[in-house]
């Protein structure tokens, strides 16, 4: 027989080992694309896979001179980062207005815009080529701008809403009795109060925004592109080129993964600092 | 100065009347108490006047200007809620100059006036900390502070020591008090707890389902209650009362034939009572003696009492069914069960008709 000492222990090991599984096999593809993007084409085709190789950094190398990976960069950058900035200054007051004026028709049309998201996005794809074609926005970074805004409109003003409505509407009536404006009352007291929630949804929006692939691929092509349509121009028509496909995906993954690495360290301080009692 | 009226005051939520035509006059420096059961709208009340809420109808007069319509920024009014409310993110200076940093005042000036606000609200050492690293007590001084230092017309207070404990309770009331002889200021402070009331108001206004049931000095209410609301709501413990009729009227006063088992007159003036119109008579605890001496005898049987060392609280029944509590030397305890034998002050008895309204004038303050 254990002693319940025994026991627990044999409790904790069991459930890490089992945690430990689960992030490996979260982790391995990750890795798996790290490591065959570090070989040559014949290495990374070999059968069985070779672990051990030459490292080289040939491929990153030569993606940087066939395609320019920092104008595809660079458009990731500023379309995920302009759709987040716009969708946060749509989602913010209309949160705020859903948080603290609520109606008998707020919860309703919450999920109403939630509900948007379940619509497959090739359903609409037809008119929305049409509509950016129409305005001569095809293959430009304010059409994925917009439609990026757009798709994650939803999911930002629930994650804002959700933390609004954790603030006691009487901090917001203080200011207003202190003689603070509207706007004085949102970037004075609400924002900073709130700054630890929205962080996560910005973070949450960039995510999304960086790995988005539908869109990008069918309105852009070479001029307003992001990495998303990098790594598809490497997979399809210049056949398998598996270190090719895998060094562009590390690059593409990396800047949003290290980024998110190390804003999450700053959003759990943000949280515990912004705590409202 | 600091004059607020408001006429005819009315607001609904979704159509349910929730203030129904409040008239209301408060003086330059009163300390005016709203108190009422929950939910007859003294914080909506409130909040029409600091302008949180809008008002359905009538009108809010501030010395003389309309501000019914105008925005809570704007009225010059100070608040301080039950919550606290004060700004996580800030240090307790920082929450208490919020409102001259907005208006743009002088930094020297905002200064000071924290300083001198900090001194008399004993926060000098705490004026560096956020709010979660202070106590309930504290938190309340720095709410407290957050409105002195704007120096607004009129406090408004809503419940404000009710999350405090017991003992904190009763500190902080005699500092209110204290800081509204210091000030001089008006103040319309909220609560449900009488005693806060009694001890704190120039003027009560007793609020009952949206309506104003009574206004005067605590005392005035206290010896004088308007109608059977007012007369069972203020006084710990509550108001007796016992059924019965008037038997006969006369112009200096009323006999009434009580249920219970007794006839006593009743020197009420300017009644409107008939002869055989059904009455209700109050007595509070305290006129209430035992022994057979007086003009008004009942036998009563003893229930529970509750002892406080100084008195002791004796709840009786009367041969009829009805509930009687009277206060008795500390040192008296009657057994559970006891017959006991009772008389009424009836200099001290209220009367009321059959609506509940006051019959007459019982007798005066302090006579
Ligand atoms: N925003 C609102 N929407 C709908 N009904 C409301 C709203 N605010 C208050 N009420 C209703 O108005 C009534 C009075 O509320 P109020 O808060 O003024 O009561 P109160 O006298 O302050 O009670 P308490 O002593 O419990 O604080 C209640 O029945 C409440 O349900
Ligand atoms: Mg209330």
């Amino acid at each position: 027989m254990l002693t319940l000492k025994q026991s627990r222990r044999l409790n904790t090991l069991v459930v890490g080992l089992f945690a430990w599984a689960i992030a490996l096999l979260l982790f391995f593809p990750i890795f798996w694309m790290l490591l065959t993007s570090l070989k040559t084409e014949i290495d990374a085709f070999a059968t069985p896979p070779q672990l051990i190789f030459t490292p080289t950094l040939e491929n990153y190398l030569q993606i940087q001179d066939r395609s320019g990976y920092f104008k595809y960069a660079w458009n990731s950058v500023t379309i995920s980062f302009g759709a987040t900035a716009l969708g946060m200054l749509i989602a913010i007051p209309a949160a705020y207005s859903m948080a603290f004026y609520e109606t008998k028709r707020t919860k309703g049309t919450l999920l109403w815009m939630l509900s948007t998201k379940m619509l497959p996005p090739v359903g609409v794809l037809v008119p929305i080529y049409l509509l950016a074609k129409q305005f001569g926005m095809l293959d430009s970074r304010a059409v994925l701008i917009i439609i990026y805004t757009l798709i994650n409109l939803p999911i930002l003003v629930w994650m804002i809403y959700t933390y609004f409505k954790d603030i006691p509407r009487d901090i917001l009536e203080a200011a207003r009795m202190d003689g603070a404006t509207l706007m004085q009352e949102m970037v004075r007291v609400l924002l900073p109060i709130s700054k630890g929630g929205l962080a996560s949804t910005m973070l949450l929006s960039l995510i999304l925004c960086w790995n988005e692939a539908f869109w990008s691929l069918n309105l852009t092509s070479s001029n307003a592109a992001p990495l998303t349509a990098l790594i598809a121009s490497y997979s399809s028509p210049e056949g398998l080129f598996w270190a090719k496909l895998s060094a562009v995906s590390t690059l593409a993954c990396a800047p949003i993964l290290i980024f998110g690495w190390i804003s999450q360290k700053q959003l759990v301080r943000g949280l515990s600092f912004g705590a409202v009692k | 100065m600091a004059d607020l009226k408001v006429h005819n005051l009315k607001k609904s939520f979704d159509g349910n009347d929730i203030i129904k035509g409040i008239d209301l006059d408060i003086r330059d420096r009163e300390f005016v108490v709203f108190v009422g059961p929950s939910g007859c709208g003294k914080s909506t009340l409130l909040r029409l006047i600091a302008g949180l809420e809008e008002v359905s109808s009538g009108r809010i007069e501030l010395d003389g200007r309309d501000i019914t319509d105008v925005s809570p920024a704007k009225r010059d009014l100070a608040m301080v809620f039950q919550t606290y409310a004060l700004y996580p993110h800030m240090t307790v200076r920082k929450n208490m100059s919020f409102a001259l940093d907005l208006a743009g005042a002088d930094k020297q000036e905002v200064a000071r006036k924290i300083e001198a606000a900090a001194r008399t609200l004993e926060l000098e050492p705490l004026l560096e900390r956020k709010p979660r690293q202070l106590s309930g007590g504290q938190r309340q001084r720095v709410a407290i502070g957050r409105a002195i230092v704007r120096n607004p017309k009129v406090f408004l207070f809503d419940e404000p020591l009710s999350n405090l404990d017991a003992a904190l309770r009763v500190q902080m009331r005699l500092e209110l008090s204290r800081l509204h002889q210091e000030l001089q200021a008006t103040m319309i402070y909220v609560t449900h707890d009488q005693v806060e009331a009694m001890t704190l108001a120039d003027k009560v206004v007793v609020l009952n389902g949206g309506r104003i049931e009574q206004v005067g000095s605590p005392m005035e209410l206290y010896h004088n209650p308007a109608n059977l609301f007012v007369a069972g709501f203020l006084g710990t413990p509550k108001m007796g009362f016992l059924k019965g009729r008037a038997s006969r009227v006369e112009a200096s006063g009323c006999e009434v034939e009580l249920d219970a088992g007794c006839r006593l007159f009743l020197p009420v003036s300017g009644t409107t009572l008939n002869a055989g119109d059904p009455v209700t008579l109050g007595i509070r605890p305290e006129h209430l003696n035992r022994g057979s001496e007086g003009n008004c005898q009942l036998t009563v049987k003893a229930d529970v009492s509750e002892r406080l060392g100084s008195d002791t609280y004796c709840h009786v029944v009367t041969g009829n069914g009805e509930q009687l509590t009277m206060r008795i030397r500390g040192d008296f305890t009657p057994r559970y069960g006891e017959s006991l034998s009772l008389t009424l002050e009836a200099a001290h008895c209220h009367l009321f008709d059959s609506n509940g309204v006051a019959v007459g004038q019982s007798l005066q303050l302090a006579a």
